[in-house]
């Protein structure tokens, strides 16, 4: 077995030294009742190739976004990734280092998160980020958590306008919690209809910008509404790309940002790993969730980088630790953190516009179709369309003209009732001709 | 609880270098790299886009106007300052890497590229189910695989790491309970060696924590479990092999008294690679266990992420497990998305999507490499090896637990080093020297000064030997010799760091010179 280094030689020589007659003897504290004799009822090992040959042809079975046309956003985005960056991430010292304890031989790793940490703060506009976290869905969850330690509330307000996921596995956390969440009904452009539901027991409202049917919102006057509440505003974004054009959470008053950073680096993957981006306002670093890298010096007084504030954390502090969080998504952050230096303020600046023109264009083009209607006011680059009929059926339809025509609403949300509803998006990576492919492809199968 | 008592350095007395020091702060080719914000690239950019057709005006005052603070970089300086960085790293590429409970064994490149096929990789979670069958069906094989290893009937692929995995499993718990109207159990139980993910994850949920003591031998005191064991309890949660690298050889009987109360066995499956292919935990009487895949399946630690921690469940439990899940017929795989659509008693959702499907294929890859004769030698030779090294090392330092095998992990205590004037930090930062990774320190919190040492199956015996030759030195050299250990390290790229400071002031992000 190529993996396995150990000859029979070296396994028998071994069992000497440490004077057993067999391996057996080493198992030995299992119960008997529990010793499997031989191997469970699987396949033996497999050479390279013939692995190989089986994932591939797995591979061969799924129809990749960069296969042709492709309109589905989301909370998951097809943006172009620069080669350098998996480049780097499959260097041996990124890729296969653990988490960074010993500082004196991981400062790679660590100065890379504190690099991270600086540009996640400076896109969402916010003071502190944290060092990741597994997705933004997560994140959003932990930040209602954190937003119930610092308040000691027990309401949150969502908006109808978060992801449907987002919602989800926040309820989930929350009901566990005990926590009571107030779930707003699903809207295109509501997010300031939490304003309604603040009252002196709320511990936070969240809203999403861009939200999940692309509607971008100035959440300015809800974090005002939130603070004289007394209560904290927490802004979800699924695109960061979006970052680069609109204003940031930060200069909206939001207290906590939460984001999906999988656009800028990471890939689609299908759902994952994902990297959850986690920034706060200054004055709330020690309830955060999560890794925290922070710069110091070594005992030469040369700077250098440490995992810090880990009294937060729960390899000290156990049951009273801010959150169970160990593993984080430290790959992705390296990855989201090359491309942004790629990119750079020009670059993300121009990736933005770039985004939100194909999606305009996109818009012109399905405006035209008989029978469809845009329901997004304003948008960066996806946006929701009623159809005259069940968004379903075209998505499938027009898988026959070799076109991903996006994602039916009701797929996020069975029960929302939004059955006609079909959520599209445009990135960097749609050309002109995917877009006029597209329109043309409706036109034939829609009926009006 | 001080810092110290978990290893980390306060703070370190000042050394003074007598080692020959450069003009410039480089060390030969190890440079001394700038943050990438003091590179001047305010308007640099290391991409080509397509210029854009329209512009934002129809946005108003929604778009941002101040500027965001984000340096950029040319490609060849992108290039050099990762990789200048990356030298900075350890890695398992490099050498043995110990770390006790976190199984660092070998990544195998063959996983890195089949996860890098556009059929997984740019795969969108939402396309239409149609379109990503192949995907279906590895997340179907996977799961079957993990069942089959674990005999265990249900698995939930979504956790996104063995802590998330251990809420997945709590939460499965919970709505067991709820279900059969035992909302009133408030307590879990853990024992005092467990990871700190356990007593985390149960207070997170909502759960009051309560300990188990532990015997002389390292196991958990049945006699205190049967104490604490009463209707009011919800879960154990037991790490097996435990912490201490030890198979509680009572297992059976702690998942017989935790099922006579009505309360149920979650197990820590973080040691499963100790005895993958040759226990099923199944079989033992387990409900709920999570499977780190970056541990037992070799998907990379990436420097502290991603992971993924699918949870196997019992029949009792697998009715509540989370959505999504896969499902198959005659018309192909699909996703069960939300449980309220299928009538089911599931607990909600952990993520957004599915999961870690990356990490789904590199463990896969891994499991039909091994297949189930090469995971049954896996475990033998991570056993193996920790016992060897156990053996090699127990003459010149002290084992925590000396009688009897251990299993994948040679857990010793600082006894040997008493009166040396070293610390079990000291003895793992001079190792550093000696060109390896320290191995976990001052955990388990039971073993007084505990050094946790996992070697892993995918070491060879000349590696081995040379670990242990240079700890036998380390240990040789500890009489007369001791600021080899309380300066160290001395050779790595940064001398012992000021912990106290960073904490103390708080600095997590570059800012310009005011």
């Amino acid at each position: 077995m190529r993996y396995l280094p150990l000859t029979p030689a070296d396994r028998t020589r071994m069992l000497g030294v440490i004077g057993v007659d067999s391996i057996d003897d080493l198992f030995a504290d299992v119960p008997a009742a529990a010793r499997l004799s031989g191997p469970v009822d699987l396949p033996y090992h497999a050479g390279e190739l013939e692995v190989e040959r089986e994932l591939a042809g797995l591979a061969a079975l799924n129809r990749p976004a960069g296969a042709g046309p492709f309109f589905c956003g989301a909370g998951a985005y097809k943006h172009h990734v620069p080669a350098t960056v998996d480049h780097i991430i499959q260097r041996s010292e990124f890729l296969t280092s653990y988490t960074p304890y010993q500082p004196e031989i991981a400062q790679g790793t660590l100065q890379v998160l504190f690099e991270f940490q600086t540009q996640v703060a400076a896109l969402t506009g916010m003071d502190v980020a944290n060092a990741s976290m597994y997705d933004g869905s997560t994140a959003c969850a932990e930040a209602v958590m954190m937003a119930q330690r610092v308040t000691r509330r027990n309401k949150s307000v969502l908006s109808g306008g978060v992801h449907p996921h987002y919602a989800a596995v926040t309820q989930t956390i929350a009901h566990a919690e005990g926590m009571d969440i107030v779930r707003l009904p699903v809207a295109v452009d509501a997010e300031a209809d939490v304003l309604a539901a603040i009252d002196a027991d709320t511990a936070c409202v969240v809203v999403q910008t861009p939200n999940v049917f692309g509607t971008v919102t100035d959440v300015t006057k809800i974090a005002e509404a939130a603070h004289a509440a007394g209560a904290l505003l927490i802004v979800v974004t699924t695109e960061v790309v979006s970052l680069g054009l609109l204003k940031s959470p930060g200069e909206m008053g939001a207290d906590i940002t939460v984001a999906e950073g999988q656009s800028i680096g990471v890939g689609l993957n299908f759902g994952g790993p994902y990297v959850g981006l986690f920034a706060v306002r200054e004055k709330f670093v020690r309830q955060m969730p999560g890794r925290l890298c922070g710069e110091t010096l070594d005992a030469e007084g040369r700077r250098g980088f440490v995992l810090t504030l880990s009294t937060r954390e729960q390899h000290i502090r156990r049951e009273k630790a801010t959150s169970n969080i160990c593993t984080n998504s430290g790959l992705c952050a390296l990855a989201f953190s090359i491309h942004m230096s790629l990119l750079g303020e020009r670059g993300l600046r121009d990736l933005a516009l770039l985004n939100h023109s194909r999606a305009r264009q996109l818009r012109a083009a399905l405006a035209d179709v008989p029978g469809f209607e845009i329901l997004t006011p304003r948008f960066f680059n996806e946006f929701a369309i009623r159809l005259p009929q069940d968004a379903g059926a075209p998505v499938e339809a027009l898988l026959a003209d070799g076109i991903v025509a996006g994602v039916p609403f009701a797929r996020l949300d069975p029960g929302a009732g939004l059955e006609n509803v079909l959520l599209v998006t445009a990135t960097e990576t749609t050309s002109e001709a995917d877009i006029a492919a597209f329109a043309e492809a409706l036109k034939g199968r829609v009926s009006a | 609880m001080s810092l110290n008592n978990v290893g980390r350095p306060t703070r370190p007395t000042p050394a003074a270098s007598t080692a020959h020091t450069s003009l410039t702060g480089a060390r030969g080719l190890l440079q001394d790299e700038a943050l990438i914000f003091e590179m001047g690239g305010w308007d640099k950019t290391g991409v080509d886009l397509a210029p854009a057709d329209l512009d934002a005006s129809d946005l108003g005052d929604l778009v941002r106007t101040a500027p965001i603070g984000l340096p950029g970089l040319s490609e060849p300086e992108t290039v050099r300052h990762y990789v200048r960085l990356s030298q900075k790293n350890h890695a398992i590429d490099l050498a043995l890497y110990p770390l006790g409970s976190c199984t660092m064994k070998h990544n195998p490149r063959l996983n890195e590229k089949l996860a890098r096929l556009p059929g997984f990789a740019d795969l969108h979670p939402m396309s239409p189910v149609s379109t990503v069958q192949g995907a279906l069906a590895l997340m179907d094989r996977l799961a079957h695989w993990l069942k089959t290893m674990t005999a265990m009937p249900a698995v939930a692929l979504s956790p996104k790491a063995g802590a998330h995995g251990e809420l997945c499993g709590l939460l499965t718990i919970k709505a067991a309970h709820e279900a059969k109207g035992q909302s009133h159990r408030r307590i879990v139980l853990v024992p005092t060696s467990a990871h700190g993910t356990n007593p985390a994850t149960a207070a997170f949920v909502g759960y009051d924590v309560a300990e188990i003591a532990q015997t002389e031998d390292g196991r958990v005191d049945l006699a205190d479990l049967e104490a604490k064991l009463s209707t009011d309890v919800a879960a154990i949660m037991v790490t097996n092999p435990n912490t201490c690298g030890l198979f509680e050889r009572d297992i059976i009987e702690i998942a017989r008294l935790t099922h006579a109360v009505g309360a149920y066995f979650y197990c820590d499956g973080a040691n499963f690679n100790a005895i993958v292919g040759r226990v099923r935990p199944g079989d033992l009487g387990v409900d709920a266990m999570h499977i780190n895949l970056h541990k037992t399946f070799s998907t990379p630690h990436g420097g502290g992420g991603p992971g993924a921690g699918p949870v196997v469940l019992s029949e009792a439990l697998a009715p509540f497990a989370p959505a999504p899940w896969v499902v198959s017929d005659s018309k192909g795989f699909r996703l069960v998305e939300d449980t309220v659509d299928e009538a089911s008693a599931g607990f909600g959702r952990m993520v957004a999507f599915h999961g870690q499907m990356g990490m789904f294929v590199r463990a896969y890859a891994y499991m039909l490499s091994h297949g189930a004769d090469g995971l049954r030698q896996v475990a033998e030779d991570a056993v193996l090896n920790a016992n060897y090294v156990k053996a090699r090392l127990s003459g010149a330092m002290s084992a925590a637990f000396p009688d009897g095998p251990c299993m994948h992990e040679a857990l010793f205590d600082d006894h040997w080093l008493e009166g040396s004037g070293i610390t079990t930090l000291d003895f793992a930062k001079a190792m550093i020297d000696e060109g390896f990774h320290p191995m976990t320190m001052y955990f388990p919190l039971v073993v007084h000064g505990a050094m946790l040492i996992e070697p892993t199956e995918t070491e060879s015996l000349q590696e081995l030997d040379r670990f242990c030759d240079a700890l036998l030195a380390l240990a040789a050299a500890r009489a007369g010799d001791v600021e080899r250990f309380t300066g160290a390290p001395y050779l790595a790229p940064l001398k012992r760091l000021d912990e106290t400071l960073a904490a103390r002031k708080p600095k997590l992000r570059w800012l310009a010179e005011a």
